[in-house]
């Protein structure tokens, strides 16, 4: 009875994990289907910026791209400067990334195929469908694993260009252009979400 | 007159001689050649963040000039070329390429990928003949694999040599100094597109082909990139340090004719991430 009992328990659960743990193409297909439908609502620029930020907090690792993007200096910020640096990188991606979407009416994009890196990234393929006036563009997506319940996006590569890493060296740019200081970078970083 | 033959021919031989030398002496100096170079190696030399800006200033001028002309030239030139027929736009890209072999097939084979030289042959005589002067990619329609191109620089990094300071060239754009010396192969005989139309006067070409094709190679670039580099532009806190990114990180991958972002990013970086 109790090894019946144990044998219920043990598939159940082996059920339960599978249906929570959410596949990573899935999830990129998903978070796809949901901005474009977004983009294609018909509903002012303000408030498709405004829904598309959201989605980017549900879906996107803003504070690791954060302090992935900000390179070895992330190692001499002391914890005040680390938290002053995820609120203002936060405001500065949500609105570059929300003001690049909103360009754009109803993009089709076509996940196809995965490779799992190890058990923290997966990189998923895509492709965006080409239009009159641009030709069809690559889109890989790094997706964060460890939580597999909760897979969040790191960084996209359009076509073999890592996002992530062009932010990285134009955050080191302007790090470099200010003899390393911190403070230089934050109001580079406020102007932006400001303006 | 056997004389003076005898004195052009020794005047001529003296001046590729020179042109060989200050070519080879200026590759030697500005880059650092490894004949034993292997893929990790040439991976962490063509890094980005390797890459020194030794002319930040000079670059930085230069990068504001190309973004003045592309204001007044190539971005308004651009704008209407996209809004042509795609039939067109295809027409033009594909003889672009299609000329683009004259250089990538000399470079298959510097690089030793004869496979792919003969590939690229095959494709070139198909799309001159049957594709119309390259206006249809009968190659591709047929089953060829897909193509890539090669140059004089890519040739120089595979076999070792490092991409020495990153440059901005007035008009040109992007570059880095080994690509920049090895773009001077294509005025000395490297590229056959140019000795037919500029170096040799035939009754076919002029110079003006060979410079349309130039100019027509960076609207059709623009074109295709249009609502990227303005997407760019416009969400770069650092302009010029997006360009530089994107264009070094383009080279790498061409460099390796890497397919996968993984072969060529740092994974280490990324590991070092914890939320």
């Amino acid at each position: 009875m109790i090894k019946k009992l144990l044998s219920i328990i043990f598939i159940l659960n082996f059920f339960i994990n599978n249906s929570i743990a959410l596949e990573p193409d899935i999830f990129v297909q998903s978070t796809v289907n949901r901005a474009s439908k977004l983009l294609s609502e018909d509903i002012s620029k303000e408030e498709k910026i405004k829904k598309l930020k959201q989605i980017a907090k549900d879906t996107v690792d803003i504070k690791g791209i954060g302090f992935y993007t900000l390179g070895a200096a992330r190692k001499n910020l002391s914890e005040s400067e680390k938290k002053e640096y995820s609120e203002k990188f936060e405001n500065y991606f949500l609105k570059s990334f929300a003001s690049r979407l909103a360009e754009y009416t109803n993009p089709e994009i076509d996940v196809f195929s995965k490779e799992i890196l190890n058990k923290n990234y997966t990189i998923v393929n895509s492709t965006l469908k080409a239009t009159k006036e641009r030709p069809e563009i690559k889109i890989d997506w790094r997706i964060y694993t460890k939580n597999p319940d909760q897979p969040l996006i790191r960084d996209l590569i359009i076509e073999g260009l890592s996002l992530a890493r062009t932010q990285k060296e134009e955050f080191a740019s302007v790090l470099s252009g200010n003899n390393g200081d911190i403070i230089a970078l934050f109001k580079v970083l406020e102007d932006f979400t400001n303006n | 007159m056997l004389i003076y033959i005898r004195v052009d021919y020794i005047i001529r031989t003296l001046m590729i001689k020179k042109i060989l030398i200050t070519f080879i002496t200026t590759i030697t100096l500005v880059v650092n050649v490894n004949a034993a170079s292997d893929g990790e190696l040439i991976l962490k030399k063509n890094d980005p963040s390797e890459i020194k800006e030794c002319w930040e200033g000079f670059n930085r001028a230069s990068f504001a000039l190309n973004q003045g002309l592309d204001k007044i030239i190539f971005k308004p030139v651009s704008s209407v070329y996209r809004k042509l027929p795609t039939p067109i736009k295809s027409g033009v890209s594909n003889s672009l390429d299609n000329l683009s072999n004259l250089v990538t097939i000399p470079n298959n084979l510097l690089q030793g990928e004869f496979n792919e030289a003969v590939v690229n042959t095959g494709r070139f005589v198909i799309n001159t003949t049957i594709g119309i002067l390259g206006l249809v990619d009968v190659a591709s329609l047929i089953g060829f694999e897909e193509y890539v191109k090669e140059d004089y620089g890519q040739t120089l990094a595979v076999h070792g040599a490092g991409p020495g300071c990153y440059v901005v060239l007035p008009v040109l754009g992007p570059s880095t100094a080994r690509d920049t010396v090895a773009s001077v192969v294509n005025f000395v005989g490297g590229d056959a597109w140019y000795n037919v139309t500029v170096q040799n006067d035939t009754r076919y070409f002029t110079d003006f082909d060979y410079y349309a094709s130039k100019v027509t190679s960076g609207v059709d670039f623009r074109a295709k990139n249009y609502d990227s580099i303005e997407n760019v532009e416009k969400n770069s806190i650092d302009f010029y340090a997006s360009v530089k990114s994107l264009y070094l990180q383009d080279r790498q991958k061409r460099i390796l004719n890497a397919k996968a972002i993984v072969d060529t990013q740092d994974d280490s970086d990324w590991e070092e991430i914890e939320n």
